[in-house]
């Protein structure tokens, strides 16, 4: 057939467009993801995982462009490897963030990812940091992604300060299963890593074991 | 004595007649002129012959001469000392006023190298200086990396580092002064740690360098610093500056005091005008009292 052109998705650019939170408790965090990633229209993967580690008790959560959030992430991995055996001990997550901020800032012309950097020291707990555009400020929780701007009014109703470690993960997963109902670049399962003092631990829930809201 | 320094593939002719004189004709292959070395040593294995002319050699017996020439640099002058107490660092230096004519207060040897960390140094003042500009770069580029201050250990590390690379190469010299760094937070407490210009780095609860330092440190010892808060301890290195100062060989002197701890919530500060005064006066009435004691054993 003449005049046939490629999909559309095939030339759309790779991102998560996403829904991201992190959340201190007192004594470590709670970083949550949708699992998703999207080239224009098209689902590219379903099961992605966007929440990388960066070291044993520090994660980052990726969105905006695939490849750029999965880059930084990496390098970042990498300078802290460096500067953990460097300083003799496990770097700050003040450190973690402000290398994720230098380069985004950096570059902030040519990337365009936002990282959500939280994790637990001995100096500070559990700490979370956001670094949009290549800013770097401590908040007691944060959301990010393109489905967050729908569940704004909903963390911000419902965060109370002082919640425990259950009451967050269970703040986080209603948080998820409200944005990947309503944004269509959020979708999936949802990724949970819960890091305190003594470990880190990751978990997957799975579709159908999402919270149901008034219309399902 | 006339030394040159040839480079270049050389043939020595030594005659050696005894341990008290040595004479050396040295051939360059490359230019064919021959310089006369008269080298004449009297001890037997002190002077370093021809092996202390460059940092890029060892001597036979292991050693690098040009350090250790480095360090005697470094007895040289007047002494430094840091002690470390359970809240905080002091700093005392006993800086030699030559001439009247100085400005009070010129030539500190005391310097700030972050907001948090203070640097005493003995030896060359001017190679102290650019020591301390290096330590400098570094805590400000560790600060903009890493967004939080630089541990002292660290920071010891890698100018540490920076003084040994001038050891390894014929064509610079090695540093030659030492230098004391302290610093305090409230997490890791006080810390103390000193570097040598071989490149070494130690940490210490107290340390002295300079021309005194053997009885500084005896000095240092007496303490019990552990249990000691930094206001206590700033009288006692004020004592222990005044009791190693020469008073024979060397006239006036003036007492620099730092410190840096939880009296000053972890920033390094030159000590207040009216507690280095008090600690002053300390210092001259314990050494009066013990020239009183010492007349009355005679």
């Amino acid at each position: 057939m003449l005049g046939e052109t490629e999909p559309q998705w095939l030339s759309e650019e790779v991102k998560t467009g996403t829904t991201i939170i992190a959340i201190e408790f007192n004594g470590g965090v709670v970083l949550g993801s949708d699992s998703r990633v999207s080239a224009g229209e098209s689902v590219v993967n379903r099961v992605m995982n966007k929440l990388s580690p960066l070291h044993d008790k520090i994660y980052c959560a990726l969105s905006g462009s695939a490849a750029d959030a999965q880059t930084i992430a990496e390098a970042v991995n990498y300078q802290l490897d460096v500067h953990s055996m460097e300083i003799g001990e496990d770097p700050k997550v003040r450190s973690a963030a402000t290398l994720v901020k230098n380069i985004s800032y950096k570059y902030k012309e040519e990337l365009s990812a936002h990282l959500i950097v939280a994790g637990w020291d001995r100096k500070d707990g559990g700490q979370v940091f956001a670094t949009m555009k290549g800013l770097l400020t401590r908040q007691p929780f944060a959301v990010g992604g393109s489905g967050s701007s729908y569940v704004y009014g909903f963390v911000d109703a419902e965060y109370r300060k002082g919640m425990s470690r259950e009451e967050c993960q269970q703040f986080v997963v209603n948080t998820l299963a409200l944005a990947m109902n309503r944004d269509g670049s959020s979708g999936g399962v949802a990724y949970l890593v819960t890091i305190d003092e003594h470990n880190t631990e990751e978990k997957v829930i799975l579709g159908n074991d999402l919270p149901t809201f008034f219309d399902q | 004595m006339d030394k040159t320094l040839r480079r270049g593939p050389e043939r020595q002719l030594g005659v050696k007649n005894d341990t008290k004189s040595v004479f050396f004709i040295n051939i360059n292959v490359n230019s064919l002129c021959v310089c006369v070395c008269v080298c004449v040593c009297v001890c037997v294995c002190v002077c370093g012959l021809q092996y202390d002319l460059s940092a890029s050699t060892f001597s036979p017996d292991g050693r690098v001469f040009q350090v250790e020439y480095a360090m005697k640099a470094v007895e040289n002058s007047s002494t430094a000392i840091g002690i470390r107490c359970k809240d905080g660092i002091v700093f005392g230096v006993e800086k030699l006023v030559l001439s009247k004519l100085y400005e009070e207060g010129s030539n500190k040897r005391i310097f700030n190298i972050d907001r948090h960390v203070g640097m005493a140094v003995a030896g060359l003042l001017a190679d102290a200086r650019s020591l301390a500009e290096v330590a400098r770069e570094e805590a400000s580029n560790f600060r903009s990396n890493y967004g939080h201050d630089i541990p002292l250990k660290h920071l010891s590390d890698r100018v540490a580092m920076y003084v040994h690379a001038y050891t390894l190469y014929s064509a610079v010299r090695p540093f030659g002064c030492s230098f004391i760094l302290g610093s305090y937070n409230k997490d890791d407490g006080a810390q103390l740690y000193m570097v040598d210009p071989s490149g070494i780095s130690y940490g210490y609860w107290g340390c002295a360098i300079g021309k005194a330092k053997q009885a500084a440190k005896t000095e240092i010892e007496k303490l019990q610093m552990r249990e000691m808060t930094c206001r206590e301890l700033v009288k006692e290195v004020a004592k222990i500056i005044y009791i190693v100062h020469d008073e024979v060989k060397d006239k006036a002197f003036e007492l620099e005091l730092s410190w840096v701890g939880e009296v000053t919530n972890g920033r390094h500060e030159l000590v207040p005008k009216d507690i280095k005064e008090e600690a002053e006066k300390y210092a001259k009435d314990s050494l009066e009292e013990e020239d009183d004691s010492d007349e009355d054993n005679m």
